[in-house]
């Protein structure tokens, strides 16, 4: 009974190497939980989605699920999905408070990390605590693998430097110890809700020294908000140090906040919201 | 490289094989309702907000109104029609109806498959874990109070059933 709609071509491959084929073949939508996609494209009731390219599913490959431990580095297929990631005890805490709060049990099911980061959606909400890992990206290609940042990786909003013959395998990160996560997530109702700003950030500490400080911002900007050069002028101080330099600290993340108004927020609502978070961070969550 | 064009797409519903013939990114939700008329399943939202199209796929509560029917190829699909002639059902259905936990009925066979989800991974769930297994379902009539307790009571009827 479904009928009109568009009756793309589609493909299910067997393995990640005919998956990485099928890609380069036939420039291919790839759909891994498709909670993303199906609603992008959604028609009314009854009618085919709308893709606008041949379609490939991937969400059925093992290949894609696994997460491997090493010594320092924590790597994750791009087809793990979100309630995998809040029952796996080797993924880092930051990682989990953002998966939390995506959605609800039923999505979180089907969504995966690998689609959340090439939605490269700026409320995309697993991408500020990304950021702050320091994140890093294997493409397989039909001529072999490639590795980006994943701050290269996304280039504006909805925007990645996928190529036509790449799909993503796998998210990997340095394991890093730090003694304090703060995530804060301002949506408008606890469960389903897609962020007017997202906030991590990150404290390690030496004694009364900060000896590491990492700080994301998502849906602020066309990009997540990530300053290494203000995170340097924070990291050897103590906490009485970064009070005497807050405001200072707030007005060179102010220069980087480029918010929108839409639906969800205004503009305005979002830098002064986000500001107040970081200030909340800075005064008050920074310390053990 | 081969075309995904199945005549028939084949997975389990309710215990049964069944095959359809629809294009792979239809979503289950009508293949469901309108091909295989299982109409417990319903459509408030269409994007994966109201959960009043939940089922369980391979166990899992998930919204079968984003999931295309190519993708479930091979697995198993729980309507509330299956679920229903279990005895874990008839728990949660006294207990709503104990609780006034269903008012219009629109949302209720979601509720119960989230229900159903969260009991069998969690027997004993405390409020808070409750309200998050249900985190995404809509109800417009109840204020969710009467669902809450409705989950709470079928934990403690149904104890040593999940």
């Amino acid at each position: 009974m479904v009928e009109a709609g568009r009756a793309v071509k589609m493909y299910r491959p067997g393995t990640f190497r005919e998956a990485v084929e099928i890609r380069a073949e036939y420039n291919t939508i790839p759909l891994a939980g498709g909670t993303d996609l199906m609603v992008k494209y959604r028609k009314p009731a009854g009618v085919l989605p709308f893709f606008t390219r041949p379609v490939e599913f991937i969400g059925h490959l093992n290949e894609l699920k696994y997460t491997e431990k090493g010594i320092e580095v924590l790597r994750i297929g791009a087809g793990v999905n979100l309630s995998e990631i809040l029952k796996n005890p080797d993924i880092p805490g930051s990682l989990k408070e953002a998966a939390s709060q995506i959605a609800a049990p039923g999505i979180r099911n089907m969504a995966t990390i690998g689609g959340n980061i090439c939605n490269a959606s700026p409320a995309g909400d697993m991408l500020p605590a990304l950021y702050c890992l320091d994140a890093s990206l294997l493409l397989a290609g039909k001529n072999g693998l490639r590795e980006v940042l994943l701050s290269d990786f996304i280039t504006g909003p909805g925007k990645n430097s996928l190529r036509g013959d790449e799909l993503l395998k796998e998210i990997y990160f340095p394991l890093r110890h730090y003694d304090k996560i703060y995530y804060r997530k301002v949506g408008t109702r606890m469960a389903n809700s897609l962020s007017r700003l997202s906030f991590t950030g990150l404290v390690k500490w030496n004694g009364k020294i900060i000896s590491d400080i990492r700080i994301a911002l998502g849906a602020v900007a066309p990009v997540v908000v990530r300053s290494r050069e203000i995170e340097k002028e924070i990291i050897g101080r103590s906490s009485a140090e970064v009070s005497g330099i807050t405001d200072e600290i707030l007005l060179s993340y102010k220069k980087l906040l480029h918010p929108i108004n839409d639906q969800r927020a205004s503009a305005v609502y979002r830098e002064q919201t986000a500001l107040k978070i970081l200030k909340e961070f800075l005064e008050h969550r920074i310390r053990l | 490289m081969k075309e995904y064009n199945p005549k028939e797409i084949r997975f389990i519903v309710n215990g049964k094989r069944v095959t359809v013939k629809a294009h792979p990114l239809t979503r289950l939700l009508d293949v469901l309702r309108e091909d295989l008329k299982l109409t417990g399943v319903k459509e408030g939202c269409g994007e994966g907000e109201c959960g009043a199209c939940s089922v369980l796929l391979n166990g899992r509560l998930v919204n079968s109104c984003i999931i295309p029917v190519g993708s479930v190829d091979g697995m198993e699909v729980e309507t509330i029609e299956g679920y229903r002639k279990s005895k874990k059902y008839s728990v949660i259905e006294d207990s709503f109806a104990e609780e006034s936990a269903v008012q219009c009925g629109f949302c209720t066979p979601g509720f119960v498959m989230a229900a159903e989800a969260l009991l069998s991974k969690n027997p004993a769930p405390t409020e808070a874990e409750i309200r998050e297994g249900i985190s995404g379902n809509l109800c417009r009539c109840t204020g969710y109070d009467p669902i809450v307790k409705g989950i709470k009571r079928a934990s403690e009827k149904g104890k040593g059933l999940w």
